[in-house]
């Protein structure tokens, strides 16, 4: 056990005197690999916003029942009733009243409003339903429109198909961009390996010679591998989390703009644990595959 | 402890190298292994060292059989064996304490006494204040010496050295046997191919002699000690 830490110890000592001996490489190294890992991390992190704001924004995921405008304070009992029993979500009334006085206060409405001879507004519910699934969505607004004394249920489920479909197709695109970095850093790996291998040749015979086995010679190349890996992946910690900082205030003023609130989430610390073993791991790999073929050519 | 039988070993272009050769060393022998340039010592060197495989017959040291070694097995062999090469394979980025000490880095030695056991390996060759200095600094001879301490530093019961004194001047020559010969007296097998007649006038060992890949009968059979008179 001791033997093996110390060797193991050995092999991370090494490989981190290689990483530091040549620091215009390794800088470079981590630079490339860094923003490889960046793209497919920037996209996740804008196709999460993207679906923190559409949660967030009101009409997007609601579904509005007005009833009929004869319909009394009885009805109106009776649909707080049938809601109860689906709970289809959380849901609140707005009287046709209060939809009125809002409908006044927007701006050039109060004159228009006025000019009417009674309130033309029904009363309605506002559901805003626990599963989002476009077709939960279309289920939900054929049961509500099947409740007596319902004029009208609406859902924009074009919208929101659009968007679910927008936000797969965007998924699809950071995991087809995640395949393809991830095998661009597998390639920068094993080309950096393949280099030391060569540049290593005759240290790399005479301990094979003396008695090294496989795993001796390919430990600190496993090493190196690994921790310019997961170097890579805190460079792109740490630009993707420069970006989504300048990005912050700016879209902080579109929202507010548009008349909402949002502020754009950055990697939280989880995610930079991840994203840095995720270098590692595949850095890890990139050299395990070159060590094995390029070693095999030593002997 | 070294068994050799019926070895031939033939290269896929067809040359024969070794034709039915057949030797026995015991512990504590100390060899001469000769015979002109391309008789075969470079060849049964590789052999002994599993640097290379026998296309037929056994090498068997202490006990294991060389040519049904599993490929895994064979760093655990070479770590029992002390090879010296011909062009000694020392590394000059690295100094000399660092090479003697890769070995025992390899073996997976305590870091904290591998210092001291490489120091006493080379005060053994003669190099106690040489240690940080880089190999290319040391003459032909301390080159040698170097890598005789970097064979030695695991306290391998077996020596095995490819014309160790090539390249060498007499003098240099002389003192790399008597490295060679004080290790033999404490107990240790020393195998050493070479066609140096002068280092083979200077001491008396047994003789294998090598003529075109087939063993030639043995110019001398080894005295007590193995030492010339």
């Amino acid at each position: 056990m001791t033997t093996w830490l110390v060797q193991h110890l050995t092999a991370l000592r090494d490989a981190l005197r290689r990483l530091l001996g040549a620091p215009l490489n390794t800088l470079l190294s981590l630079l490339v690999i860094g923003v490889a890992l960046t793209l497919p991390t920037a996209g996740w992190l804008a196709i999460e916003n993207l679906r923190a704001v559409t949660g967030d924004t009101p009409g997007v995921q609601q579904i509005s029942i007005f009833l009929a405008l004869e319909a009394g304070p009885p009805e109106v009992a009776r649909i707080e009733s049938l809601l109860q029993q689906a709970s289809p979500g959380s849901w609140h009334y707005v009287p046709r009243d209060q939809a009125l006085k809002r409908l006044r206060e927007s701006a050039g409405m109060a004159e228009i409003i006025g000019s009417l001879p009674k309130n033309p507004l029904p009363d309605a519910f506002v559901v805003t339903p626990a599963d989002a699934q476009p077709e939960s969505l279309e289920l939900l607004a054929k049961t509500f429109a099947s409740w007596p004394k319902v004029a009208h249920v609406q859902l924009d489920s074009a919208w929101v198909k659009r968007l679910d479909a927008l936000l797969r197709l965007g998924k699809l695109i950071v995991v087809l961009l995640a395949v393809l970095f991830s095998g661009a850093l597998v390639a920068i790996t094993f080309n950096t390996i393949r280099l030391q291998i060569l540049a290593q040749a005759a240290e790399i015979e005479v301990a094979k010679l003396i008695g090294a086995t496989d795993s001796y010679i390919q430990r600190p190349l496993h090493y190196f591998g690994m921790l310019q890996g997961a170097l890579g992946g805190l460079c792109a910690a740490a630009l993707v989390s420069t970006g989504s900082h300048l990005l912050t205030p700016p879209v902080a003023e579109l929202a507010r703009l548009y008349g909402g609130s949002f502020t754009l989430q950055g990697l939280a610390g989880n995610d930079i644990v991840a994203l840095t073993a995720i270098g590692g791991g595949l850095g890890w790999l990139g050299a395990k595959i070159s060590a094995l073929i390029h070693l095999r050519r030593i002997s | 402890m070294i068994t050799a039988n019926a070895v031939t070993k033939r290269y896929p272009e067809g040359h024969e190298a070794l034709k039915n050769v057949s030797f026995e060393i015991t512990a504590g022998e100390m060899v001469f292994l000769t015979g002109h340039s391309g008789a075969g010592k470079s060849t049964l060197f590789k052999l002994l060292a599993a640097i290379e495989r026998p296309t037929s017959g056994s090498i068997v040291i202490n006990g294991q059989n060389l040519a049904a070694l599993r490929k895994s097995a064979i760093p655990y062999l070479r770590r029992k064996l002390g090879l010296i090469f011909q062009d000694q394979k020392l590394l000059f980025d690295r100094s000399v304490l660092d090479n003697v000490l890769l070995p025992l880095s390899i073996v997976g030695h305590p870091v904290k006494d591998a210092p001291r056991r490489a120091q006493a390996a080379l005060a053994k060759v003669g190099l106690p204040n040489r240690a940080k200095a880089f190999p290319i600094t040391l003459s032909g001879g301390e080159q040698q010496r170097l890598a005789i301490a970097r064979a030695v530093v695991n306290r391998p019961a077996i020596i095995l050295a490819d014309e160790p004194t090539a390249n060498l001047d007499a003098a240099s020559a002389i003192e790399i046997i008597d490295i060679f010969r004080a290790f033999q007296q404490v107990g240790v097998t020393v195998v050493i191919a070479t066609h140096d007649p002068l280092i083979m006038a200077r001491v008396n060992p047994r003789i294998l002699r090598l003529d075109q890949g087939q063993m030639s009968e043995p110019a001398s059979t080894p005295s007590a000690d193995g030492v010339a008179p």
